[in-house]
Order: C-alpha cells, then sequence, then structure tokens
C-alpha cells in the first residue's frame, strides 16, 4: 500500500497538473453543488410537496402547487403582470436614459469624470438606504410633492396610488441602477472605430443623423446584450419594492420575487414558494439562454 | 454651412469674421447647454443624498417643514447620539464590517484559486464544470433561497452569521468573481509561466510568485464587488437573522421605527447616513477602480 505523498511523487507532471487543478476549483464546485445545483434541484422536489416552514410538515403533493398557482390563487396572474409591468417599464426608461447619458459623458469635455461618478454614486449605495430615503421623499405632501407645489402642480400620493405607486418604484429602481448599463455603454462608445462619424460630418451630416445612422448600428450587440441582462436584474428587485412599498397598496407592487418571499417567510408554505420559484428559474434560464446565443452571435463584442 | 458640434473645420477665406464668431458662441452655448443638460438631469441622482444628509441634523418637526429647507435651520446632533442608544447600532456596524471582510477575503481566494485552474490548468470535465458554474452566473439568490434555508435549518445555522458569510462566497457572487479571474488570467501572456516552469517553479509557484501578482486589478475588482455585495445585501440578513444583536446594518435601517412602524425619521436618515458615508467616501477617493470593476462584472436591476 502506497502513502498517499509517494503516489503523487511517482506521478507524470500532467497527472500532478490535473490533480492540482481539481483541488483548486474543489471548493467552489463543492461550494457551487451544496448551495447553488443542489437548492435549484429541491426547488423542483420541493413544488411537488405540501412543505411548511414553522411546522416542518411535509406530504407529497405532486402538482397540486401548480394547479392551485394556475386555477385558485388570485393572486398568482396580478403578481405575474405586476412582473410584466415593472420590467416592460424598467427595461426600456433604464436603456434609453443610459444611452443619452453614456452619449453626452464620451464628448471629450472637462467635468465628464465628475458627471459620470455623479450617475454612478446611487450604484455603490445599498438599496434598503436608497429606497428609504425615497420612501420619505414620495410620501404625502412631502418632499417631491412639496417642490411640485412650488411650480404649482398638486402630486399624486405617490406610493399610496396603486399606478403612481408601480410607475414611483419603476422610476427610483432606474436612478438607482442606470449608472451601471451607462458605464457600459460608455465604454462601448469610446471603442467605436471614429472614422465614420468624422467622415459623415465631413458630408454634413447632423447629430441625430450620425447617431441614428451610424453609431446606434455599431451599439446594436451591446445594446441587444444589456437589454437580456437588464430584464434579468429586473426580476430580481427585492429590497427595493420590500422598502418602499411592501408590495402594496393593494398588492399592486407585489412582483413575482415579492411574492416567492411573502408565501415562504410570511405564509411559511414553502412548497407554494417552491412552485412559484420554479416558474422565475424557468424565466430566468430563459433570459439567460437568450443572452448566451446574443452573445454567441457577436462574439467579437467579448475582448 | 452646418454648424453643429460635429462640423468640419472650416476654411478661412470662405468665412467672414462675424461668420466665425457666430460659430464660436454657438460651439460655446452649445458646451453651455450640454453642462446646464448635466446638471439638470444629475438633480434626481443627488437630491435624494443632500436631503439625506442634510435631514439627518434636523429635528424630527423640521423634517416635515413647509417650506422644504436645502439646510437646516435648527443644527440637531443628538439625532446621532440616538442612533447608538435606539439600539445597539455600532454592533451592527461590526457585524456588517467583519461580515463584509470575511466575505471578501473568503471571495479572494476561492474565486482565484478556480479562476486561475478554469484558465491554465488542463483536466478532465474543466469545460463542463465552468459550463455548469455559467449557467448559474444569471440566477437569483431568491430562487435558491427557500432551500438554502431549510439547509442551514437542518444544520441549526440560522440566527447565526454563518449562512451570511458562506453563501456570498459560495454563490452568486463567489461565481461572478471566479469568471473575472478566469477572463483575467486568460489574457495573461502564457510566455510570462513558462518562463517559471523552466525556473522549476511548481504548479503552486507559479500561480503564487507568477500569475496571482499580475492579476493585481482583478483582485481589486473583486475586493470591491464582494465587499460592497455583503455591505449592501438585505435579504438574506432579512430571512437568516432575528436576533436584534445579529443584525446587519441594512436590517437595522430598516427596523429604526416607533411601536406602530412608522419611521423615526430623524434617526433614520442619521443612520443611513453612517452607513452610506463610509462607501462614497471610498467611492470618490478609488471611483475609477470602482467604475471599471462594475463595468467588468456586467449588470444588475
Amino acid at each position: 500500500m502506497q502513502s498517499p505523498i509517494r503516489r503523487y511523487h511517482s506521478m507524470s507532471l500532467a497527472r500532478k497538473d490535473e490533480l492540482i487543478g481539481y483541488l483548486f476549483v474543489a471548493p467552489q464546485m463543492l461550494g457551487f453543488f451544496v448551495f447553488v445545483l443542489g437548492p435549484i434541484l429541491a426547488i423542483f422536489l420541493f413544488s411537488t410537496q405540501e412543505r411548511n416552514l414553522l411546522t416542518g410538515v411535509v406530504n407529497p403533493v405532486e402538482l397540486a402547487n401548480f394547479e392551485y398557482m394556475l386555477q385558485s390563487d388570485r393572486l398568482f396572474p396580478k403578481v405575474l403582470a405586476n412582473s410584466l409591468i415593472f420590467t416592460s417599464g424598467l427595461v426600456p426608461l433604464n436603456i434609453v436614459l443610459a444611452l443619452i447619458l453614456a452619449m453626452l459623458l464620451t464628448r471629450k469635455l472637462r467635468g465628464m469624470i465628475f458627471f459620470r461618478t455623479l450617475f454612478f454614486a446611487p450604484v455603490v449605495t445599498s438599496a434598503v438606504a436608497w429606497a428609504i430615503v425615497w420612501r420619505f421623499l414620495l410620501q404625502g405632501d412631502q418632499g417631491i410633492n412639496q417642490l411640485l407645489s412650488g411650480i404649482g402642480i398638486d402630486g399624486p400620493n405617490w406610493l399610496r396610488e396603486p399606478g403612481w405607486a408601480m410607475a414611483s418604484v419603476i422610476v427610483t429602481r432606474v436612478l438607482k441602477t442606470v449608472g451601471l448599463n451607462m458605464i457600459i455603454f460608455m465604454s462601448a462608445i469610446q471603442n467605436l472605430p471614429r472614422e465614420y462619424d468624422e467622415a459623415a460630418s465631413v458630408d454634413g451630416a447632423n447629430f441625430s443623423q450620425i447617431f441614428f445612422r451610424i453609431t446606434l448600428p455599431q451599439l446594436a450587440p451591446t445594446i441587444l446584450v444589456v437589454l437580456v441582462l437588464t430584464v434579468i436584474g429586473s426580476l430580481q428587485v427585492f429590497d427595493h419594492i420590500l422598502l418602499m412599498t411592501n408590495g402594496g397598496p393593494a398588492n399592486a407592487t407585489a412582483v413575482l420575487i415579492y411574492y416567492i418571499w411573502f408565501q415562504a417567510f410570511k405564509v411559511f408554505d414553502i412548497g407554494y414558494a417552491s412552485a412559484l420559484a420554479v416558474v422565475l428559474f424557468v424565466i430566468v434560464l430563459t433570459a439567460t439562454i437568450i443572452q448566451w446565443a446574443l452573445r454567441r452571435r457577436f462574439i467579437y463584442n467579448e475582448q | 454651412m452646418n454648424s453643429s458640434v460635429y462640423s468640419a473645420p472650416m476654411t478661412g477665406n470662405t468665412t467672414t469674421h462675424s461668420e466665425q464668431l457666430s460659430l464660436f458662441i454657438f460651439k460655446n452655448g452649445n458646451k453651455l447647454l450640454l453642462y446646464l443638460l448635466l446638471t439638470a438631469l444629475s438633480i434626481p441622482f443627488i437630491f435624494p443624498f443632500w436631503w439625506m444628509f442634510t435631514s439627518a441634523f434636523k429635528p424630527p418637526n423640521d423634517i416635515f417643514a413647509y417650506p422644504l429647507t436645502l439646510l437646516p435651520q435648527n443644527w440637531r446632533l443628538e439625532n446621532f447620539v440616538e442612533v447608538f442608544t435606539f439600539q445597539p447600532f455600532a454592533r451592527h456596524y461590526f457585524n456588517s464590517l467583519y461580515i463584509a471582510t470575511l466575505v471578501t477575503l473568503g471571495t479572494l481566494v476561492i474565486s482565484s484559486l478556480s479562476g486561475y485552474a478554469f484558465a491554465r490548468i488542463r483536466f478532465r470535465g474543466s469545460n463542463m464544470m465552468f459550463l455548469l458554474l455559467l449557467s448559474a452566473l444569471m440566477m437569483p439568490t431568491e430562487v435558491t433561497i427557500v432551500p438554502n434555508y431549510s439547509l442551514m435549518q437542518t444544520l441549526r445555522l440560522t440566527d447565526t452569521h454563518i449562512p451570511l458569510i458562506i453563501l456570498p462566497i459560495l454563490g452568486a457572487n463567489g461565481i461572478v468573481a471566479s469568471f473575472l479571474m478566469r477572463q483575467y488570467f486568460l489574457g495573461i501572456p502564457l510566455e510570462l509561466e513558462e518562463a517559471g516552469f523552466l525556473d522549476g517553479l511548481s504548479r503552486w509557484g507559479i500561480f503564487w510568485r507568477i500569475a496571482l501578482p499580475v492579476a493585481k486589478p482583478a483582485l481589486v475588482a473583486v475586493t470591491i464587488l464582494s465587499f460592497l455585495y455583503s455591505w449592501n445585501s438585505f435579504l438574506e440578513p432579512l430571512v437568516f437573522i432575528n436576533n436584534n444583536d445579529l443584525y446587519t446594518l441594512p436590517l437595522a435601517l430598516r427596523s429604526i421605527t416607533d411601536e406602530y412602524g412608522q419611521s423615526l425619521w430623524n434617526i433614520q436618515l442619521a443612520a443611513t447616513a453612517l452607513t452610506v458615508v463610509p462607501v462614497l467616501i471610498i467611492y470618490a477617493v478609488a471611483q475609477r477602480h470602482v467604475v471599471e470593476s462594475f463595468a467588468l462584472s456586467g449588470t444588475k436591476g
């Protein structure tokens, strides 16, 4: 019987290297199996069970959770619709604003770094802090409504009226994260070849012609990838909503991820929460696959 | 004659002086317009910070004063004292600090090892394993939080800091970090390491003495991203922690309310300012590194 150490010394160099490779990735992969892949498989199992967080009751119920979701749960269609509204409001706003800011800030002028620093500051700030401040600014006749009344506008009670609450959550979230897409667009714009727009401006093209005919098509691959990433990111917005509206008023801002948390840790129905998590998993997976396909298609974008 | 900022250089003899002058003014007017536009656009990004910092010094009633005052009329420093007497805020601060530090250190170790192996070492199944990791890169922590909670409950680790340390290192944050490290190691010229081989260095020696020092920018990025991830994280503490002594800062901020659940605004905002200021200072000092780190990691939300 050889000792492991002696066995290691008698190995070929390539075999040793292979062993070291396994050792190097072992902590990451073990952690991945236990805390990521395992739990992903577990939500599929849990979703076929009646499972209570407090009592520990576990009963197999096959597809009853999904039947309840699709047939009896009044809230589920609303939550899905809310997620759809949230995402389709946030994504275009975020991307258009990020593009505008990136176009403005990539001029070779003094002070652009300063403005970049300002627009990016909310990205490093915690969502909790951001939400706490905006919750104050948007309540009743405080903050924003005081400013609005100064110019003669009678603002709504932003966070207490369903439509306005959703709009408020979307806009303040865009303000929090738009800096991220902005810097991605900025580096994409700075990497564009300059010859085209110089030639075009010599030919007398104006700014909007240059932007729509030359810059935008060249940015298309970046925009597509950022688009899908922003969609995925928008499905993960939890803390922001919990702190600003707590899903209300009248569940108007209860999105899928909020509902998962609510079912699991307020109702303690982790079987049903897992069924909801399966839905989220499928949506995110689909978006991820789309994103891969886009990246493969525009591989030159990946430096 | 076209006079946008993109206009071609003027040819001297076809323009009069006044034309050149008006062009000059227009160009500078354009610049001024750009600065005005950027200033206007930056207001909704800056105003919340301004409001947070000034309100932190106001007495409770002044926060609701009409009209809104841009600077505190009566400075009230007791707000900051009450932050610490309302609940054990210093302890919460320490909790957040040490958890974020451990998360950062753990992520650095694990992601540099695996990132290096995936970039440089040939072993069977490496592509398969990396693909598996990649597929989870985008998975929200929220998808796996329920089974992870059950797991921690079984291991009797709920209401401890262990899940708050382990999950970011091995979950989403750690996977992004490994991905970043791998990308960076792939960009290092192979010759550098081959020279090490010829000098008789072992694989570990090459990793430790050659590859890792060169990868400093990636290590800086992982440090910044991991620390902020942990410092700002909310869902995990919310789910795993019950005991007020074990709170991290985001939970502590949320709990500054009266018995009816209404925010004690002056204290809450003073506390919020105390958690935001250090981050903003570091950001202001190292803004290039911070921005680049986020640019590397892609985007969320």
